[in-house]
C-alpha cells in the first residue's frame, strides 16, 4: 500500500512506539538510580550493577541459563531445519498435516500446557529433573520457531540451484552442504538467535522442567520480583535487554551493510 | 490527409471548427519532486471519441489519465470536463470512471457486488441497482458468474467485470489504463473489438492509455503519441502511420526505413532528394522541406518492392543490394536487404500466393524499388 | 512467597504430598476442604500418571498403571466452581485484552503500512525488537509504573490530574495493560503484513466509483485486512487465555485465571493429576481457536498464490 502519510498515521505510530518502548526505557533508567526506591530518582549510580555481580545466586543462575540457551538453541536449530526441509520438500506423505500441525502447535500453545506435559513426559520416561530436562524442554519448543523461520526462507528457495549442482555431478549430500545450506544460512542463523533468546527468556517451561541445581536466570528473577521491585533486578534486566538488543541491532546493521554493498556491486556491474 | 481520415468512420469532430471540446487539458504540468511527468501539455478530446494515449512507459500517459480521474492534481494548468473545471474535485465526485490496469476488483466481493459498488455509493434504490447490474452482466456476457468471487474467474472474465463495474455508473468519460495488458494475444484481439462495439453501443467517451501501438491503432479514433511528458502528435491512426510528424513518430509507430539526404528540388509536384546512400529519391510528398535542407525520407517496409530483376527504371527510387536476412512470418516475408552503403533496408512482401515465382534466398543480389507517393519527407 | 515455592520445585516430586506445605492461604483452605471430602488420596486411583514410585521403576510402573485411567480428576473439576470460574474469567479477560490490543494495534499497523517505503523496514524492526527482549522483564517493568506510588501516579499527581493515587496494580486493568503491551507485536505484525500488501488501486477504485475515503476504509481496507485481524487476534487470544506471568505479577491474588490456577495446583498444592486435568481441559478449550487460526492461515496462503 502506498499513498500519503497523514498526521493521524504519524501520531498513531509515534504513540504506539512510545507505548512499546517507554516501560523499557524507564526500567533501564531506574537501574542507574542511587536510591533503593525504584520510583524516586536519587541520583546516578552504578552500585546496583556492582552488587549484582557479587550476588552468587544470580551469577550461578546466569551461567546455567547461558549454557542451556547455547546448547538448546544449537540442537533446536538442527532439528528445526530438518523439520522445515521435510515440510517444504516433501509436500505429500502420510501424516504430513498431522506433522505440520505438531510442529506449529507449540507456537501458540500456552506455556503452562507445554511445560506441564513435558514434565510428565520426563517423569514417565524416568529422567531426573535438572539441567538435561530444561535443555530438552527448550529444544522442543524452540525448534518450532526455528522451523518456521527456516521454512519461510525455503519456500522462496530456487530449486534449480540444487538441480544445477546435481546436474554438474554433485551427489545429494554434497549438494545440500555446498549449495542449500550456504544459501539458507542467514535464516538458520536467525533461527538460532531466536531459539537462543527464547531459551534465555523462558520462565514457565523452565519452572516446570527444571530440578535442583538448574535454576535459570528468569526463575531467579521471578522469585525476587515476587518479593517486590528492586534496582538490582532493574540492573539484571538492563543487562539482558542490552545483550539482546545489541545483538539484534548489530545483526541488522550487518545485514543492511551487506545489502548496500550488494546494491553497489550490482550497480557497478551494470555500468560494466 | 482528409482522404486518409475517411478510411474509418465519418465521425471526425476534430475537423469541425464548430464542435465543442469535451475534455480540455490546458497547459497542464505535473511534477513529482524533481521529476516532471507531464510538461506544459495541452490537449482536446471530443464527446463520444475513442481517444488513445500512446507512449513508452514513463512518458506521462498514466499520470495524465490519473489527473483526469482525480488521483493527482496538476501542479499547474487546468483540466476541464464538459466545461467544468476539475480542480479540487475529489475522485469520488467526478463523472469519470476508471478501469484499472490491475482491474482492482474487490477480492472480498462477488462479481455482482463489485458491479453494484458504484451504484450503491450513489444511493440508488435497490431494484434499480439490481436491474442495472443485470444489464451490465448481460452486456459483458457474465450472467452465470454473478455470484463468483474474482479469484474464481479467468483473466478475460476479470477484465470484463472491471469493465462492467466502471461503466455501470454511466460516467461521462471512461478511463482505461492498459485495459488489455494482462490478456494473452488472442484474447486481446477479440477484446479490442468488443471494447469498440461497447463504446459505440453506450455512446461514451473513452480515453485509453496503452503502450501497444497495434491496440491504439485498432481501437482509437485519434491517438496522442507522448514522449517525456509532451504530446508529439495527435492524429487518426492512419495519419500517424502514413504521415508521421517527425522521425520519432515514424520510428515509434510501426516499422520504418529512413534514408537521410539533402533536398535538391522542391515544388508543388514533389521533391528530389540526393540520398546519402548513393541513390536519388523522387517523392510526391515534400513535407514542406526547402531546397538544400537535410531531411529524412521515411518509407514503410510494405511499400518497398523486392525483386531479383531490376525494375523498369533504375535512375531513382531504386537500388540494388544483397539479401542479408529473411524472416518468414506466414502471411508475409520480411527481407533485410543490405545496401552498398551498409544500411540495411527492411522490405516486406505479402505472401499472396502459396508458392512465389521469384524465390529469393540469402546472399542473393536483389533490387529494391518504390513509388513516388510511397514515402514521406520528415524535416524534424 | 516465591522462594519456598521454587524450593519445592527443586526438591522434586518424587512422592505425592498428602500433607500440604506452604502456599497462598486462600487456595489452601480450598484444597484442604477438597482433601477432606475425598479422603486420603489413594495412590494410583486418582492419578493420571503415578509418580509416587522410586524413580528407577517409573517406566514399568507407568505401563502397568495404564489400565487405571479414571475420570475422577475431571469430575473433581466440575464439582468445584473455582475451576469453571477460572476458565470463564480467563476467556473473558483474554477476549477483552484481545479487543483492546486490536484497537491499539490497528492504527499502529495502518500508520506503518502507509509510511514512506524507506521507513517501513525500520518501523518493522522496532515492532519486532521488544519481542526479543525478555517477556518477564517487560511485565516486571509495568509494576514500577502501575503501583500506587509508581511512575504513572506520580506523573498524574504531579500534573494535578488526580488527587488520590489510582489503584491499577493488582486489578484487571493491570492485566489488560500487561497483555496488550506484551502481545502487541503479535497483533501488529499480521495486521501490518495484510495492510502493507494491499493493492492501493483498490482504494482508488472505490473512490473512483464514488466512495468517500472513510467509506473506502470500512468497505475495502478493513474487510481485506480481516485475515490479519483474525491472525493477530488469535495470536493474542490463545496464549493470553493460558497466561500465567501477567496475572501473577500484575493481577495480584484476587485475579482468577486458569494458568495461575494450574500453576498453583502444581507448585503449591502439588496435585499433578488435577493440574494435568486442568491442562487437558484448557487444551480442549483452545483447540477450536487454534484450528480456526490454522485454517485461516492456510486460506490466506491459498489466496496469496
Amino acid at each position: 500500500m502506498i499513498a500519503g502519510w497523514s498526521r493521524f498515521n504519524v501520531v498513531s505510530v509515534v504513540l504506539g512506539f512510545a507505548f512499546l518502548y517507554l516501560p523499557i526505557v524507564l526500567l533501564v533508567v531506574f537501574s542507574f538510580n542511587e536510591s533503593r526506591l525504584v520510583t524516586v530518582w536519587g541520583g546516578f549510580s552504578t552500585k546496583w550493577y556492582v552488587s549484582l555481580f557479587s550476588n552468587q545466586g544470580l551469577m550461578d543462575a546466569a551461567w546455567v541459563t547461558a549454557r542451556v540457551a547455547v546448547i538448546s538453541a544449537t540442537v533446536a536449530t538442527v532439528l528445526g531445519t530438518m523439520a522445515a526441509l521435510v515440510l517444504t520438500r516433501h509436500t505429500r506423505f502420510r501424516g504430513r498435516i498431522l506433522f505440520s500441525g505438531m510442529v506449529f502447535a507449540p507456537l501458540v500453545m500456552p506455556e503452562v500446557i507445554t511445560g506441564l506435559s513435558l514434565l510428565l513426559l520426563f517423569v514417565a520416561v524416568g529422567l531426573d529433573r535438572g539441567f538435561l530436562t530444561v535443555t530438552l524442554a527448550h529444544v522442543t519448543f524452540s525448534m518450532c520457531f526455528v522451523a518456521v523461520v527456516v521454512q519461510s526462507r525455503l519456500v522462496t528457495f530456487d530449486r534449480s540451484l540444487e538441480e544445477a549442482a546435481m546436474d554438474l555431478g554433485a551427489p545429494p549430500v554434497t549438494t545440500f552442504f555446498q549449495i542449500t545450506l550456504p544459501v539458507i544460512a542467514p535464516a538458520i542463523v536467525s533461527g538460532w538467535l531466536l531459539a537462543f533468546t527464547l531459551s534465555l527468556d523462558d520462565l514457565v517451561i523452565a519452572s516446570f522442567t527444571s530440578g535442583p541445581g538448574a535454576t535459570t536466570l528468569p526463575m531467579k528473577i521471578y522469585s525476587q520480583v515476587r518479593l517486590g521491585v528492586t534496582p538490582e533486578i532493574n540492573a539484571v534486566s538492563t543487562l539482558m535487554i542490552g545483550l539482546v538488543a545489541g545483538g539484534v541491532i548489530a545483526a541488522s546493521i550487518v545485514n543492511k551493510r551487506r545489502a548496500v554493498q550488494r546494491a553497489r556491486d550490482e550497480q557497478a556491474a551494470e555500468r560494466g | 490527409m482528409n482522404s486518409l481520415g475517411s478510411i474509418r468512420r465519418v465521425f471526425a469532430p476534430w475537423n469541425d471548427p464548430a464542435a465543442k471540446p469535451y475534455i480540455v487539458f490546458e497547459r497542464v504540468t505535473k511534477t513529482f519532486g524533481g521529476f516532471t511527468a507531464v510538461n506544459d501539455l495541452s490537449l482536446v478530446i471530443y464527446e463520444r471519441e475513442f481517444f488513445a494515449l500512446l507512449g513508452a512507459s514513463g512518458c506521462g500517459k498514466t499520470t495524465l489519465l490519473r489527473m483526469l480521474a482525480g488521483f493527482e492534481e496538476p501542479t499547474s494548468g487546468r483540466i476541464l470536463l464538459d466545461g467544468q473545471d476539475m480542480r479540487g474535485i475529489p475522485p469520488y465526485r467526478r463523472p469519470a470512471n476508471m478501469m484499472f490496469q490491475s482491474y482492482a476488483l474487490f477480492p472480498h466481493m462477488t462479481v455482482e457486488q463489485n458491479i453494484a459498488f458504484g451504484l450503491r455509493q450513489e444511493g440508488l434504490p435497490k431494484p434499480e441497482i439490481e436491474a442495472r447490474v443485470a444489464d451490465m452482466l448481460k452486456l459483458v456476457k457474465l450472467g452465470q458468474f454473478a455470484r463468483r468471487k474474482p479469484h474464481q474467474l479467468s483473466g478475460g472474465q476479470r477484465q470484463r467485470v472491471a469493465l462492467a463495474r466502471s461503466v455501470a455508473k454511466r460516467p461521462k468519460v471512461l478511463l482505461l489504463d492498459e485495459p488489455l495488458g494482462a490478456l494473452d494475444r488472442k484474447l486481446r484481439e477479440e477484446t479490442q473489438f468488443e471494447l469498440m462495439d461497447l463504446q459505440q453501443e453506450l455512446g461514451l467517451t473513452f480515453v485509453i492509455v496503452t503502450h501497444d501501438q497495434e491496440e491504439a491503432m485498432t481501437m482509437a479514433d485519434r491517438i496522442a503519441v507522448m514522449d517525456k511528458g509532451k504530446v508529439m502528435q495527435v492524429a487518426t491512426p492512419a495519419e500517424i502511420y502514413e504521415a508521421p510528424a517527425s522521425r520519432f513518430i515514424a520510428d515509434f509507430v510501426g516499422s520504418v526505413n529512413m534514408f537521410e539526404g539533402t533536398v535538391e528540388r522542391s515544388d508543388e509536384d514533389g521533391a528530389s532528394i540526393a540520398g546519402n546512400d548513393g541513390f536519388s529519391i523522387r517523392t510526391s510528398n515534400t513535407g514542406g522541406a526547402a531546397r538544400g535542407s537535410s531531411v529524412a525520407f521515411a518509407i514503410r517496409p510494405e511499400k518497398i518492392r523486392v525483386s531479383s530483376k531490376p525494375p523498369e527504371q533504375t535512375a531513382f527510387n531504386a537500388v540494388a543490394g544483397e539479401i542479408y536476412d529473411i524472416a518468414y512470418l506466414g502471411d508475409m516475408t520480411v527481407y533485410h536487404v543490405k545496401l552498398p552503403s551498409g544500411q540495411v533496408v527492411k522490405a516486406s512482401a505479402l505472401n499472396a500466393a502459396r508458392i512465389t515465382n521469384d524465390p529469393l534466398t540469402w546472399q542473393d543480389r536483389a533490387w529494391i524499388s518504390f513509388d513516388p507517393d510511397a514515402g514521406i519527407v520528415l524535416t524534424s | 512467597m516465591a522462594g519456598p515455592r521454587l524450593d519445592l520445585v527443586r526438591s522434586g516430586c518424587r512422592h505425592r504430598t498428602d500433607e500440604l506445605e506452604i502456599g497462598d492461604g486462600q487456595r489452601h483452605d480450598r484444597c484442604d476442604a477438597r482433601r477432606r471430602r475425598r479422603g486420603p488420596a489413594k495412590p494410583g486411583v486418582t492419578s493420571l500418571y503415578r509418580v509416587d514410585q522410586p524413580p528407577r521403576h517409573r517406566r514399568s510402573v507407568l505401563l502397568e498403571q495404564l489400565g487405571e485411567f479414571g475420570l475422577d480428576n475431571y469430575l473433581w473439576l466440575t464439582e468445584d466452581p473455582l475451576y469453571l470460574n477460572a476458565y470463564v474469567s480467563s476467556v473473558v479477560i483474554a477476549a477483552i485484552s484481545t479487543l483492546l490490543a486490536l484497537l491499539v494495534g490497528y492504527p499502529i499497523a495502518y500508520g506503518m503500512a502507509r509510511a514512506p517505503a524507506a521507513l517501513r523496514p525500520i518501523l518493522l524492526m522496532l515492532v519486532i525488537l521488544p519481542f526479543w527482549t525478555s517477556f518477564l522483564i517487560r511485565v516486571y517493568a509495568w509494576i514500577g509504573i502501575l503501583k500506587p506510588e509508581g511512575l504513572l501516579n506520580q506523573l498524574l499527581l504531579g500534573l494535578g490530574l488526580i488527587d488520590v493515587p489510582l489503584v491499577i496494580l493488582n486489578t484487571h486493568s493491570a492485566i489488560f495493560i500487561g497483555i496488550v503491551y506484551s502481545y502487541l507485536p503479535f497483533m501488529v505484525l499480521p495486521l501490518y503484513s495484510s495492510l502493507e500488501k494491499m493493492d492501493h488501486s483498490l482504494i482508488e477504485a472505490a473512490q473512483d466509483l464514488g466512495c468517500r475515503p472513510a467509506g473506502a476504509f470500512w468497505k475495502i481496507t478493513f474487510p481485506l485486512s480481516l485475515p490479519g485481524v483474525i491472525a493477530g487476534s488469535m495470536l493474542v487470544f490463545i496464549p493470553a487465555v493460558g497466561e500465567f506471568v501477567i496475572p501473577d505479577l500484575l493481577g495480584g491474588s484476587q485475579t482468577l485465571m486458569i494458568g495461575k490456577t494450574l500453576w498453583n495446583e502444581f507448585f503449591a498444592n502439588r496435585d499433578w493429576p488435577v493440574s494435568s486435568a486442568v491442562a487437558v481441559i484448557l487444551l480442549l478449550l483452545l483447540i477450536v481457536p487454534i484450528m480456526f487460526f490454522q485454517s485461516a492461515q492456510a486460506r490466506a496462503r491459498e489466496e496469496g498464490r
